[in-house]
């Protein structure tokens, strides 16, 4: 118990050190979203000044940072000037969108990377280990952004799927949904799997090879049984620490695969708000995808904790 | 196939590769911004060997005027995606060195310091690394370029996105090569050294950077290619180097655009230009790490 608070107010203190640090860096940076008004010769300094005014930006850093740690633990992300609207129904849909992609992939990318993964490690040396190897490095070395834009290309020649979006025009329906999930799915599972069978494979060769499943085996304790209760279990840390990294980056894994694909995620709309200079947006974005980090990582050792021995003697 | 054959190997690819982009000014028909109105999205050029012409106007071959020869084809402003592809790669591929170059750099400097005083200011660089590693790389690749200036010089924006990528990304290889100060630290030879006066500058220089070679090598391999593909990111969401200087990115953008997905294919050369380099470079690594075992 003491374990996890100990890490859980670590996390606390690393969001709070990401907020102090993004609200130094965005009062050094030059310009804010008024500051595009000002190119306007409609628009007089005075005006962008009151607007500056009414919207408290001409506060100093402290009492601005105060000010929004005070919101945002009443559950207030503040308000987008680029929008026009409160930033957390706003975040909320994105979110929502970008959740229900990367969820799927990254359930899809364990679910064929863990047989696939023991596999390759209790057939190491055989052909079938050196093809899957092999495809495995060429997938590695194709970028997504191209996977994305070749999937869309074949969109749009055979017209069996459609061609970015998440929804057709009309009432949302859920299988249209899952339509328009297809590719953008397909892409990022191509993308993640090479990296999670490579962790899946290494980890298991070397419980594999280790001396305690030599004797067990010498017991003759059940293939089966051998690999799955034995194992895996041994095999597991490493890949406890790469599941919490991925739940950490389900936000900002398919931002690249959004945009092309033009997926209404979180990606597109942290763009928009970059380019805007939308600091509440951007600020917000920043703190959940960072959130979402911490927490993946506090889950991992949480899980390492329960599921290691070794750990908890420690 | 040793493991020497093999570096070298993948040495002399990458090294042909990168020569291909390094020499664009004389491997390339056209310069990159030379428009050829007449022919917008002309598809490639059917190669006919009697109307080739070798090494004219210091380039090595080309076509008599007004004939023209795109070998892959051409963009909206005609302009030959062949030659763009060859300067692009400059911009793309030396994205990658500069930026991992300074990323190690930093890393080894910030590690060895780190590593080799501990103290106050160990503990003050590995809680800064984890205030830049609490955010997804992209993200934070995104955000410090946002608060950056947006419009400006092709050349500045190059350097801009050097410093951004490389400065963004000391965290990982200074964690490592702190790792490895820490231990070679007590090594009985640097004790030794340190017991018959040896001063901190001659103990570093001498007997603690060697030892830190592999590290810095296997790093080398796993991000000249990550920050190949965050330049091509940057630049294909209009974050990077801009028109009219050509980067893979930029490229990539025009490529995405639904005329092009529906017509013209040949757009694409410069997303499949990256496979080639980023095989080169996991065969190295590959080739690096094999001894050692385990991968990372």
């Amino acid at each position: 118990m003491r374990y996890i608070a100990r890490r859980l107010l670590h996390g606390l203190l690393l969001l709070v050190g990401v907020s102090l640090l993004s609200f130094l860096f965005a009062d050094l940076a030059p310009g804010d979203y008024f500051s595009q008004l000002r190119t306007d010769p409609r628009v007089s300094a005075e005006t962008v000044a009151a607007l500056r005014a009414q919207y408290g930006l001409d506060r100093p850093l402290p009492v601005r940072y105060a000010a929004w740690v005070a919101s945002v633990l009443r559950g207030d992300f503040g308000y987008s000037l680029a929008y026009n609207s409160p930033v957390g129904p706003l975040l909320w849909a994105r979110v929502r969108a970008t959740l229900l992609l990367t969820g799927t992939a990254t359930l899809l990318a364990w679910l064929i990377a863990l047989p696939l993964g023991i596999w390759n490690a209790t057939a190491r040396g055989t052909w079938g280990d050196s093809v899957s190897k092999v495809v495995l490095s060429f997938l590695l070395a194709i970028p997504d952004l191209l996977l994305a834009i070749v999937f869309l290309m074949l969109a749009v020649e055979t017209g069996y799927f459609p061609t970015g979006g998440m929804v057709s025009p009309g009432p949302e329906r859920v299988l249209d949904v899952a339509w328009h999930l297809v590719l953008p799915v397909a892409v990022l599972v191509l993308g993640m799997l090479p990296t999670l069978v490579r962790h899946v494979r290494a980890s298991m060769a070397e419980a594999i090879d280790s001396p305690f499943a030599l004797s067990a085996r010498a017991q003759g304790i059940p293939r089966r049984r051998l690999l799955f209760r034995h194992l895996l279990p041994a095999a597991a840390n490493p890949l406890i620490s790469l599941f919490g990294f991925s739940l950490g980056t389900l936000l900002s894994a398919s931002l690249l695969i959004e945009v092309v694909m033009g997926w209404p995620g979180l990606g597109p709309l942290f763009l928009e708000a970059i380019m805007a200079r939308d600091f509440a947006l951007v600020l917000a974005v920043v703190m959940l995808s960072a959130s979402f980090l911490v927490v993946g990582n506090l889950l991992a050792d949480i899980l390492l904790y329960r599921m290691d021995p070794r750990i908890r003697m420690q | 196939m040793t493991r020497r054959t093999k570096i070298a190997a993948a040495l002399i690819f990458l090294g042909i590769l990168h020569g291909l982009a390094l020499f664009a000014g004389f491997l390339a028909p056209y310069p990159y911004a030379e428009q050829h109105r007449e022919f917008p999205y002309a598809p490639p050029t059917p190669i006919h060997l009697s109307r080739l012409q070798f090494l004219v106007h210091g380039r090595l071959f080309g076509v008599r005027e007004p004939g023209v020869i795109f070998l892959l084809g051409s963009d909206a402003y005609g302009r030959d995606v062949f030659s763009r592809l060859l300067y692009g790669g400059r911009v793309s591929l030396f994205t990658g060195l500069l930026a991992a170059f300074l990323s190690l750099g930093l890393g080894l400097a910030l590690g060895t310091a780190a590593g080799f005083y501990g103290g106050w200011l160990d503990r003050l660089l590995m809680r800064a690394g984890e205030l830049v590693m609490a955010l997804p790389w992209l993200y934070l690749l995104l955000a410090v370029r946002a608060f950056l200036p947006l419009h400006i010089t092709s050349v500045q924006a190059f350097f801009l996105i050097v410093v951004i990528i490389g400065g963004v990304g000391w965290v990982r290889p200074a964690r490592l090569i702190r790792g490895v100060v820490l231990s070679a630290r007590e090594r009985g030879f640097v004790l030794a050294a340190r017991g018959f006066g040896a001063s901190d500058a001659y103990l570093i220089r001498r007997h603690i950077l060697p030892l830190t070679a592999g590290v810095v090598l296997t790093q080398a391999t796993v991000l000249i290619p990550q920050y190949i593909l965050a330049e091509v990111a940057l630049s294909f969401l209009g974050l990077g180097v801009g028109e009219p200087v050509p980067s893979w990115g930029n490229m990539l953008a025009e490529a995405q655009q639904y005329h092009s997905l529906v017509a013209h294919g040949w757009m694409l050369a410069p997303g499949f230009a990256i496979i080639p380099v980023l095989l080169g470079y996991l065969l190295l690594a590959d080739a690096f790490i094999a001894p050692a075992g385990r991968a990372r």
